[in-house]
């Protein structure tokens, strides 16, 4: 039987902050606000860049380090700050007075469950693809596997997080967490990628945000609300 | 032929470009310039055709184009030509801002589903995949963008941006699982090129290219519509405007399963084919049912025609789980011949909304006689559709049950055969009463626009060419991409 080995500098660091991604992810989930759900999103994203470049340091991948700090500015900067106009723009992050019988606009108060059930779920949620994801033993010298099941209890959470909230800034932050727990298997499991390919995915993240954020300013303005729960006119 | 290729990444890009950022020019310059460069595309993809027939081309690292890609590249290249000419006359009922927009669009979103044939690796086929969702979702939204109509344009827009785009961040995974497996192999600075990876194929590990696989079947799939990831795509295709639909349903969700093909191909090579065609078979399975099922009863024409689409994507993964070379070359056959079925049917039913001024089959009353050209060849789309000889469809359908009786499918050949005959009768149903019901009050016998009547014809041309007697330089690169489906096996 093979002893119990304490992970390295590098495996610990990256399930550490696997771990701390994941929590976070449940903060979105449990946040009311849409601006708080931002800020979360900062910080996770901040923490990619971070594991970015401690796999640098560690596997000696310099590209890393340029794909650090270009997720760092789109992810951290850009994103949130498109997204932030966009809440201001259309009273999603704000706190403001409410007329009699009118709802908060943008306000991730859109809950399908109550906060505790929907932490429930997604602790159920996480539990079944940190496991599902563990037991497949996908590992390899340079993947610590730890990380890669918490990355799959992300996806799902994540999922859980686009499914419970009916507004649409709250499935679009849902959208790009997911984005992130993909990027924290990518920097896992195939961090050698080239540079030129993981520029190319933020590039398209990019791109897609903006068309998001159209879409998301479209319904506001025909909507007047950011809730999803006019969005029933197509069936069958 | 490195000049054919790069022509074909250049020209519909520079005329996305100059629509964009010329719309001083009108809408009938935007127009001229998008049917010359959807003819050139498809000019540029038939000169392909004979060298992929006999050889791959590779280029410039990022760039490849083989058999299975010239077929997916010709269902895309035609497709373009036709709904570009026929937008010259779908854009004349519309506003000048509306038009120009939609042009750049139309041109940015053929230029993203030919460039994802042509990239040799799989993280640039996502690339390509995601940039084709990301354009279309604009397409699909562009009344509400454009006008102070098109409420349901943008709740069709915002379901499909969410749930493709979520599928697709499952396709991301399933890409990135798949460099993982590729390492163990190539060592860690390859830059996933699908080549490599099949030839490798054997010295994989299986759990994740087992993984790899189902995640792409799902990611993927969720653009092509299968079941139970189809739910954007009635929405889409029924919100559309008309031409958008037709490239939507003809080619975008053939590009997508394009993506999945590779994987097979990956998987094939790895595991064998047993396990990625049972999951072909059972996403296949279901998706034909539920659309066989979903036809009856639809109230919108094109959302009949969106189901329809899940059918004959259901048919395509049958027809690859069949494994059998005969089925395979069905496949194939079947890309094309529905591109110019499915193309047709919109474009047909395109032209019975602008004369009823509505989708609602109900509305929709004496086509035959209000319609002295589109009547019949809607007629003619939705038989060919329904697999009626001599079309295209029904050749290519008879391959696939043919394939699958011969590889021992028999089950599942026999179940395709009812689902088939089921769905027949759902689209002929709602067609024949559309075109032979009497409309309750007299209506001008007379077109729309000639340029919406033009591709229609050139469609039934291409639906009988496919169906009567295929070009030898088209058997022949059918013949290769079953061989190199099949070589993965």
């Amino acid at each position: 039987m093979d002893p119990v080995q304490a992970p390295g500098v590098y495996q610990g660091a990256a399930n550490v902050i696997a771990a701390v991604m994941l929590l976070i992810e449940f903060g979105m989930l449990r946040q009311a606000l849409a601006r708080d759900q931002v800020r979360l999103y900062m910080a996770q994203s901040a923490l990619i860049s971070v594991l970015a470049v401690v796999i640098a340091a560690d596997r000696n991948l310099p590209d890393l380090y340029a794909l650090a700090a270009l997720s760092a500015a789109l992810k951290v900067v850009a994103v949130p700050l498109v997204l932030r106009r966009l809440l201001s723009g259309t009273g999603g992050g704000e706190e403001e007075p409410l007329g009699a019988g009118e709802e908060p606009l943008g306000v991730a108060g859109s809950h399908t469950l109550s906060p505790a059930s929907a932490v429930l779920t997604g602790i159920v949620l996480a539990a079944f693809g940190f496991f599902c994801f563990g037991a497949m033993g996908i590992k390899g010298p340079a993947a610590p596997a730890t990380a890669l099941a918490i990355a799959g209890a992300m996806v799902l959470v994540a999922f859980g997080l686009m499914i419970v909230r009916r507004d649409v800034a709250s499935q679009a932050i849902g959208f790009f967490s997911l984005e992130n727990a993909i990027s924290l298997a990518a920097l896992v499991v195939a961090a050698g990628l080239p540079l030129i390919l993981e520029t190319a995915f933020l590039f398209d993240l990019l791109v897609a945000v903006v068309v998001f954020a159209m879409l998301i300013r479209t319904h506001h303005s025909r909507a007047e609300s950011l809730s999803t729960a006019d969005l029933t006119r197509l069936r069958g | 032929v490195i000049a054919v290729v790069l022509a074909l990444l250049i020209v519909p890009l520079a005329a996305g470009i100059i629509c964009a950022v010329r719309p001083a020019r009108s809408a009938r310059a935007a127009s001229a310039v998008t049917v010359a460069a959807g003819v050139a595309c498809f000019a540029l993809v038939l000169a392909l055709v004979p060298a992929t027939a006999h050889r791959d081309l590779n280029y410039l690292s990022y760039l490849r184009v083989d058999a299975v890609s010239a077929i997916f590249l010709l269902a895309t290249g035609f497709l373009y030509a036709a709904v570009a000419v026929y937008a010259v006359g779908y854009t004349k009922r519309h506003e000048e801002l509306y038009a120009r927009r939609f042009y750049a669009g139309l041109n940015l979103f053929a230029w993203s589903m030919l460039a994802a044939p042509l990239m040799s690796s799989l993280a640039l086929l996502w690339i390509a995949v995601e940039v084709t969702t990301i354009i279309s979702a604009l397409l699909v939204a562009i009344e509400a963008l454009s006008t102070e109509e098109g409420d349901h344009a943008a709740e069709a827009a915002w379901k499909y941006v969410l749930i493709a785009s979520a599928g697709l961040s499952l396709a991301l995974l399933a890409t990135v699982l798949a460099y993982f497996a590729g390492s163990q192999v190539l060592g860690e600075h390859y830059n996933l090129a699908i080549q490599p990876l099949i030839q490798a194929g054997a010295h994989l590990p299986h759990t994740p290219v087992r993984l790899a696989f189902l995640l792409a079947l799902l990611g993927y799939g969720t653009k092509v519509g299968l079941f139970p990831v189809h739910t954007w795509l009635p929405d889409a295709h029924s919100e559309a405007p008309t031409p958008v639909s037709a490239l939507l349903s003809g080619s975008l969700l053939a590009v997508s399963f394009y993506a999945i093909l590779r994987f097979y191909q990956v998987a094939a090579a790895t595991l064998g084919s047993g396990f990625p065609r049972d999951a072909l078979l059972a996403f296949g399975v279901a998706s034909l049912l539920l659309a066989a099922l979903y036809v009856f009863g639809q109230r919108d024409i094109k959302r009949l025609l969106a189901y329809s689409s899940v059918e004959h994507m259901g048919i395509l993964a049958i027809g690859v789980s069949f494994g059998a070379p005969v089925a395979l070359a069905g496949v194939m056959l079947h890309v094309l011949a529905h591109a110019a079925a499915k193309g047709n049917a919109f474009m047909g039913a395109g032209v019975f909304t602008v004369k009823f001024g509505s989708k609602e089959i109900s509305a929709l009353r004496g086509g035959l006689d209000a319609l002295p050209w589109s009547g019949p060849l809607f007629l003619l789309a939705v038989f060919a559709l329904s697999a009626m000889p001599p079309s295209g469809i029904f050749r290519s359908e008879f391959q696939i049950v043919y394939g699958g009786l011969g590889s021992g499918n028999y089950a599942a050949a026999a179940v395709l055969v009812v689902l088939i005959t089921v769905a027949f009768f759902g689209l002929t149903a709602s067609a024949t009463r559309m075109l032979f019901t009497p409309a309750p009050r007299p209506l001008n016998r007379s077109e729309p626009s000639i340029w919406m009547v033009i591709p229609v014809v050139a469609g039934v041309a291409v639906l009988f060419i496919l169906g009567l007697h295929p070009p030898a330089e088209l058997t022949g690169l059918i013949y290769r991409a079953v061989a190199q489906l099949g070589a993965a096996r």
